[in-house]
């Protein structure tokens, strides 16, 4: 936004690196997926139909998505998504056994996201963003978590081991 | 945080059953994570923001299911008791009015301390709170219903008979209740006596002046202290308390008097006694939130439209919201706060909250108009044509961690490096400046787990410094094990019909030249030159760099032998990498029709030896310099070495595709072009064998 005025529309994939010691479902270094959309008509029902429209297109059509209040800084309404579980369609089972990638709640947890703060706005009001006049929404989210549920894999250093034995499952 | 279902009912007649409950609280905000039953109770495990301490007890979270359900939310009880006696009040006198702004105490005498009735130790044992006395019990009790964190002293052993608030002197002392003796600084905030410190404001109680089976007459302590310094404190001392925790987050100003009574009426419950006077409410700084105004208007632009003005209302006022219509036509509000949310300040906050009790769920989901076009990052689409060519050619995209050892920078890189401040291990220790390591680490990893036919690309950034500033540009890379190489050429196609080692791996290290040219054709690169200038980690002899217009766009060959042993790699390994940063620079090439030619092709084969310093590339410019229209191609078709050819020397078999637009060619021609060929190429050195 310091660099570009409004409407603003993007999509950020990139890698990010924490200082996290490495465990199956922890690396130092994964992946995200930010979003940001500004305009002088977005509302909150944008960002739920937006995002609602990117999952069903990510996980099927018949997936169903739903919102719980949440906090961010940056964020205000802040929000988190889940979408029904792509493995056993909501239901929480598998057969007689629980659905353990959704927890046996039926939904998986995807992303954060909300309306964008104000006070965002106030400092990059002199490109263009002035908080009474545009609105807009943004999201973020953990692509490696998001692969380990959709495809099963139970350890999230293999995404960055190599091992052709692993790669060629995705051939 | 635990939470009594029935402790919450208690406060709000909610009919909806506890999963219900639950399920309701999570889609406001409170996340009610497990439920476990307990008796006739439920106990939810709920995660409350942490800008929410107000929702950190029953009382408040009963206040959201009554804003959520729209049904009165039952108000505390008053204190049921009366003076026994009046007399002078309790002096208290708050010295830092901009760290504790409010002090609120109550003297009770004559109190037997002794075990909590069961109503009151039950509840606190459902919540994992250990029943202590009845006087300790009713501060830890409060706690838990309505938040505030309150304590309680032994009235005889406060010296002097008078509380002051005041800052702790540099290097005093006080035995906190927990048995350790803390050395105070003048940072820290203290409630004291007339001699001593006897509380950590905010943070925890005194030893010395606690509530023991002695204690006859108890002073109660209500208080609102400044969050930045109970949060300064709780670091400084290492203590992190019930007490601390809601203090650093904003304790209700308006609740101090409200739980100072809340306290009395639970130890005068459970232990007799007679209150002393009435309550000591000293405010020195009044604590009030600035009104806020409310467009609906505003609530529209941001939530989009649909809610009624009515409902609002209802949402705001269950809260404890007070609203007062402001300019004309109900379109806006003034809206007063209610005290105990410190985290609603503007226009913005109030929207959140009508969004939130409203749901979430009830806004329907929409897509925005706008015009205007999608455009892609520039080089979105030339990594896409790499990433499939490359997979074609049988490379599986993999994917390696971003950092380094500074021994591999240095071997496999020249730039200056970015350091990390706080790496994991010293394999991880700087970003990486090449994408070789890691790829030796995966072909390395599948060699070990005996997959000898890998063949693995990376596109990625690697880092560096250019001068003061960071760079992140774009490279790929190819590992390939000699196996995989072998594999992929059919034997029919190789160019080195010679036998043995060497032009096994002459022929692997042209199997990845190819893969190398290939890719690099993606583009307009014009016509690819090559020379030998490669880093010391190729092996000298098997390596190439791909220039376009004399620029290095590529390097590539058999990793040298050495560095493979030193990294114990069971197999020869050929390495590619591609300087994405310059090869972006060019267009993709896109097919161009041309004219099929109307008269037929012939081709001539020549056999010539020559010397190893002689290339294929002297022998095509020396045959292009000819300027013989017709000449349309000039192929090495086979190379061979040994036998009957002297060492030092090569035999190769170059084939010749003449072609014209005028004609079928003639033979005298076709005779021509040929021996002006031979000619040049004799001239070069060559000596043909016929």
């Amino acid at each position: 936004m310091e660099k570009m005025a409004p409407p603003l529309r993007i999509v950020i994939p990139g890698k990010v690196h924490r200082n996290d010691p490495p465990d199956a479902s922890h690396s130092p270094m994964f992946h995200q997926i930010e979003g940001l959309c500004v305009d002088t008509n977005i509302t909150f029902a944008d960002l739920k139909g937006t995002l609602d429209h990117a999952m069903k297109a990510l996980f099927g059509s018949t997936v169903k998505t739903h919102f719980r209040p949440s906090f961010f800084p940056f964020t205000e309404p802040s929000a988190e998504m889940y979408v029904s579980c792509f493995i056993c369609g909501g239901s929480g089972r598998r057969g007689d056994a629980p659905c353990r990638p959704c927890k046996q709640t039926g939904w998986i947890e995807i992303l954060g996201c909300g309306m964008v703060d104000p006070n965002v706005f106030e400092f990059v009001k002199l490109s263009g963003y002035d908080p009474a006049r545009v609105s807009g929404f943004a999201f973020g989210m953990g692509v490696d978590r998001i692969a380990l549920l959709k495809y099963g894999v139970d350890d999230i250093q293999l995404f960055f081991q190599g091992d052709v034995r692993f790669l060629h499952q995705f051939g | 945080m635990k939470l009594s279902s029935h402790w919450i009912r208690e406060f709000v007649d909610v009919a909806a059953d506890d999963r219900q409950l639950a399920a309701d609280l999570t889609d406001i905000g409170l996340g009610v994570e497990g439920m476990e039953v307990s008796g006739a109770d439920t106990i939810f495990e709920v995660e409350i923001g942490t800008n929410r301490p107000d929702a950190m007890n029953h009382y408040g979270v009963a206040r959201e299911a009554a804003a959520f359900y729209n049904l009165p939310l039952k108000p505390l009880p008053a204190l049921s008791h009366d003076p026994a006696t009046q007399g002078k009040a309790f002096p208290i006198e708050i010295k830092e009015p901009s760290l504790c702004p409010r002090f609120s105490g109550r003297v009770i005498r004559n109190v037997r301390i002794q075990a909590s009735p069961d109503h009151v130790a039950d509840r606190l044992r459902l919540l994992d709170q250990r029943p202590i006395n009845n006087a300790v019990d009713a501060t830890n009790y409060v706690l838990w219903e309505i938040g505030k964190p309150t304590h309680v002293f032994d009235l005889d052993l406060i010296e002097g008979g008078k509380l002051i608030i005041r800052r702790a002197n540099a290097g005093e002392k006080l035995k906190t209740l927990d048995g350790v003796e803390r050395t105070l600084t003048s940072d820290d905030l203290v409630v004291a006596d007339a001699k001593k410190a006897v509380a950590l404001a905010g943070v925890m109680g005194g030893f010395d002046t606690m509530i023991t089976e002695k204690t006859r007459n108890v002073l109660i302590e209500s208080a609102w202290f400044d969050p930045a310094s109970v949060r300064a404190a709780s670091r400084r001392h290492g203590l992190h308390t019930d007490a601390s925790h809601r203090f650093e987050r904003g304790a209700d100003f308006e609740s101090t008097p409200i739980s100072c009574d809340r306290v009395a009426q639970l130890i005068l419950d459970s232990g007799g006694g007679e209150l002393e006077g009435g309550i000591v409410d000293i405010v020195a700084r009044v604590m009030e939130q600035a009104p806020i105004t409310l467009r609906l208007r505003e609530v529209d632009r941001i939530l989009g439209k649909g809610i009624q003005t009515a409902e609002i209302s209802r949402i705001l006022q269950r809260l404890g919201c007070e609203l007062i219509p402001a300019g004309d036509k109900d379109v806006e509000f003034v809206v007063r706060v209610p005290s105990w949310r410190l985290d609603i300040e503007r226009e913005i906050d109030l929207i959140e909250e009508i969004a939130r009790l409203y749901g979430y769920n009830r806004f329907s989901n929409t897509l925005p108009a706008y015009s205007g076009e999608v455009v892609e990052s520039a080089e979105a689409e030339k990594s896409r044509v790499l990433r499939s060519r490359a997979l074609a050619l049988g490379y599986d995209e993999a994917v390696s961690l971003s950092f380094i050892s500074h021994a591999d920078a240095e071997t496999f890189s020249a730039t200056r490096l970015l350091e990390l401040e706080n790496p994991q291990s010293e394999e991880a220790s700087v970003m990486r400046s090449t994408l070789v390591p890691g790829m030796l680490d995966m072909i390395g990893w599948n060699l070990n787990r005996d997959a000898d036919d890998v063949r693995l690309f990376e596109l990625g950034e690697t880092f560096e410094f250019r001068g003061e500033k960071r760079a992140e540009p774009k490279r790929a890379c190819l590992g390939a094990t000699v196996a995989s190489l072998r594999n992929s050429l059919p034997r029919s196609e190789a160019l080195d019909a010679s036998k043995g080692p060497a032009a096994e791996a002459a022929e692997a290290f042209r199997c990845i030249k190819g893969d190398v040219e290939n890719l690099l054709r993606r583009f307009e690169s014009g016509k690819l030159s090559f020379d030998r200038q490669t880093p010391d980690y190729y092996h000298r002899g098997r390596s190439a760099r791909a220039l376009i217009q004399g620029e290095a766009v590529a390097q590539f060959g058999q990793l040298s032998p050495a560095i493979a042993a030193a990294r114990k790699l069971r197999q020869d390994v050929y390495l590619a990498e591609i300087d994405l940063e310059r090869l972006y620079l060019l267009p993709l090439r896109h097919a161009r029709s041309a004219v099929l030619a109307k008269y037929p092709s012939v081709e001539r084969d020549f056999s010539f030896v020559f010397s190893d310093a002689v290339t294929f590339a002297d022998m095509e410019r020396a045959a292009t310099k000819l300027g013989i229209a017709e000449l349309r191609a000039f192929r090495p078709a086979e190379i061979f070495r040994g036998g009957s050819v002297p060492a030092g020397s090569y035999s190769v078999l170059l084939r010749v595709t003449l072609q014209s637009d005028e004609g079928t060619l003639r033979d005298d021609q076709i005779t021509s072009a040929s021996t002006k060929i031979v000619t040049a190429l004799q001239e070069l050195g060559g000596t043909q064998r016929v």
